[in-house]
This record gives structure tokens, C-alpha cells and sequence, in this order.
């Protein structure tokens, strides 16, 4: 004879990775570190728009990147060539970064750098459209990019990475002429689900719109920075 | 897939519920809310954790899923509406953005069910 008994938990599904996403942030505060997660689909263009950023910005602001790439170090090697500090986190057969494998870049950063003199780390997500919207990794600020290959409906099949991004960069904007695709219509697909996303179209080959993004991105280094020495008086 | 990972963190937040009962109660079902504005599949998670439960305290529990819809409000028209998911976002009436989503992005572990068996003999 047995009786069943109901006991209420009430427990967010991704606690522990929220709490380890809380930390990692706490750590970035801590070094006056703004944190960006870069995410989009394979091929998007992350790794292309990344070296761009470094070449122009790296005598703003001293950078680091981290670096999901699931078995092998070539992103990494790309990145490594513009001198600045490049962790590799191999995440195996995982299909997005989360917060401890964060957790492990920022210990690497910790020990084999000095932090305290870095404005930025930009993190490259995995390539993939589904999995990293889920998994906080302790950013500041989310980054979605859409190649104009990908299509106008993306958006709108893949809605949370994009409904949840502060800025979207439609890339690859130099094949326009050669598609049937309106960046008009991506950005209203977008704007449908996240009216406040600043929307940038660039090309990391012909340049344009690349003035544009590192103007956002200064700007967000200077807000949380901003934000922080506040919090502290 | 990432339904493994929630799996993952699924039965090991169970289990530190369960590691604080006295007497470690067999687990009948574990109750689940998942929205259907996640990136999480029912199907997916179901087949994650009959797997990894297999000769584990939830061995035998079943994973009951409660689906809740995309519900968004829309500030324009004071009103609610659901979203069509992969067409159509904005405001069916106003056309205005959704701003407000009031349901849908719950992954929530709400209850667990237990059977205790009643004390076979009284003390004296």
C-alpha cells in the first residue's frame, strides 16, 4: 500500500547556467570588461567580421577574444595573427557555448593575462541558429549576425536568437546584387519580434558598414563602463 | 543536442531535491512546464531522459510535459494575442511589434510526485 505525495519545486530548467552566466558577469564587472557573445549560423560570417573588428579597433580598445569552435583551433589561429589574446574552447560534440565553458576562457584569462587592462571580449559563439539563444554565457550584450545567403525568413524561423539580440548584423551585403533578397525584409522580419535591435548591414569585403558597428561597440564599452563606475560612488 | 544538457541539469536538480528528503522517496513523475517559444523539443527531451534516468534513482519516473503556448500582449491595443511561431510575430490587429510575451519561454521543472510507503508496522 502506498500513497503519492506532491511536492512543488518550482525551478527554472537552467538555474545553474543562469547562475554561472551571473558569476562569469560578475567577473567582467569586476576587471571593467564589457562581453559581447557573437552568434549566428555556420558560415554567417563571425570569424571575418571578428578580424575586421580587431584590425579597426584595435587601437581603441584592448580586446580579447573567446573562441567556441567544436573540434578544431582554426578560428582561433585566424585571430591569433592580429596580436591580441585568443582562448580556444574546444566544446567537443556540444552545440553552443554555456557558462562554465565560459568559466574555463575566463580562468585561462585570468592566469595568462592581465584583465584589468582589457575593454572588450568578444566571445564567437558556435555556429548554429538554435542552441546559444538558450545558454547565457554572461555577456553584456548579444551580437546576431545573418548572411543575406541565408534568406529573408530566418528571423521568423528561428525567432529567439534574434528577438533576444541587441544588435544584428546582416552581413555579406555586397552579394545583394546577385540574390533575390531585400535586406529591407529582413530587418522588418526582425523589427516584428524586437522593435529596439539596432540592425547594421555590412560587408566585411568591401567594408561597408563597418564605420557603423564600431561605433555601436564603442559605444556599448563606453555605457557598461559608464554603468559600473556609477554603481561604484 | 542542447536537450541532453537540460536533461543534464534536469535530473540533477531532481536529485538535490531528492538527496534532501528523508528516506529518499521513489520518484513517480517529475513535472515539466516548456513553452513553445524555446529552442527546447518535447520529443527530445522525453527520449534524453529515458536514456540518461536508465539505473539512476529516477529509473522508471515519467517525464510529464506540460506545453505552454506564445502569448503576447500587445500595449497598442491593451490586448492579448498568439503569435503564429515561424510566420507572423507582430500584432495581428495593429501590426505593431511584440514587445510583451507573457507565456511561452517558460522551461520550468514545477513538481515532482513520490510515493512513500506507509510504515508497515507501528512501533509498539
Amino acid at each position: 500500500m502506498h500513497q503519492t505525495f506532491d511536492a512543488a519545486l518550482g525551478i527554472d530548467l537552467l538555474h545553474v547556467n543562469q547562475a554561472g552566466a551571473n558569476h562569469n558577469r560578475a567577473h567582467f564587472d569586476a576587471w571593467g570588461i564589457t562581453c559581447m557573445n557573437i552568434m549566428s549560423s555556420p558560415g554567417a560570417g563571425k570569424t571575418a567580421l571578428l578580424e575586421r573588428t580587431l584590425e579597426g579597433l584595435h587601437g581603441n580598445l584592448a580586446i580579447a577574444v573567446i573562441e567556441g569552435d567544436m573540434t578544431t583551433e582554426l578560428d582561433a589561429d585566424r585571430l591569433r595573427q592580429y596580436g591580441v589574446p585568443v582562448i580556444a574552447i574546444n566544446t567537443g560534440r556540444s552545440c553552443h557555448l554555456d557558462a562554465k565553458m565560459v568559466a574555463g576562457g575566463i580562468h585561462t584569462l585570468e592566469h595568462s593575462y592581465n584583465p584589468n587592462s582589457l575593454d572588450l571580449v568578444l566571445v564567437e559563439n558556435v555556429g548554429n541558429l538554435v542552441c546559444p539563444a538558450e545558454f547565457e554565457v554572461g555577456e553584456h550584450a548579444k551580437v546576431a549576425l545573418l548572411s543575406v545567403t541565408e534568406g529573408e525568413d530566418k528571423p521568423l524561423k528561428y525567432p529567439i536568437m534574434f528577438q533576444e539580440a541587441d544588435c544584428l548584423l546582416i552581413t555579406k551585403v555586397d552579394l545583394v546584387p546577385y540574390l533575390d533578397v531585400s535586406i529591407e525584409q529582413i530587418a522588418a522580419n526582425v523589427r516584428q519580434m524586437n522593435p529596439h535591435v539596432t540592425i547594421i548591414a555590412v560587408s566585411t569585403k568591401t567594408g561597408e558598414g563597418l564605420e557603423e558597428w564600431f561605433g555601436w561597440v564603442r559605444d556599448r564599452v563606453s555605457s557598461t563602463t559608464s554603468a559600473k563606475t556609477h554603481a561604484r560612488l | 543536442m542542447h536537450e541532453t544538457d537540460m536533461t543534464k541539469a534536469l535530473i540533477l536538480t531532481v536529485r538535490d531535491w531528492w538527496e534532501a528528503q528523508p528516506g529518499q522517496p521513489a520518484i513517480e513523475k517529475v513535472h515539466l512546464t516548456v513553452g513553445k517559444f524555446t529552442c527546447v523539443e518535447p520529443v527530445g527531451l522525453q527520449f534524453a531522459f529515458e536514456v540518461q534516468t536508465k539505473g539512476t534513482f529516477l529509473d522508471g519516473a515519467e517525464l510529464v510535459i506540460r506545453e505552454t503556448p506564445l502569448v503576447a500582449f500587445c500595449h497598442d491595443c491593451q490586448s492579448q494575442y498568439q503569435p503564429e511561431i515561424g510566420l507572423q510575430y507582430a500584432c495581428p490587429t495593429c501590426q505593431s511589434p511584440m514587445g510583451d510575451i507573457r507565456s511561452g519561454r517558460e522551461l520550468k521543472i514545477d513538481r515532482v510526485e513520490y510515493a512513500e510507503a506507509t510504515s508497515p508496522m507501528p512501533l509498539l
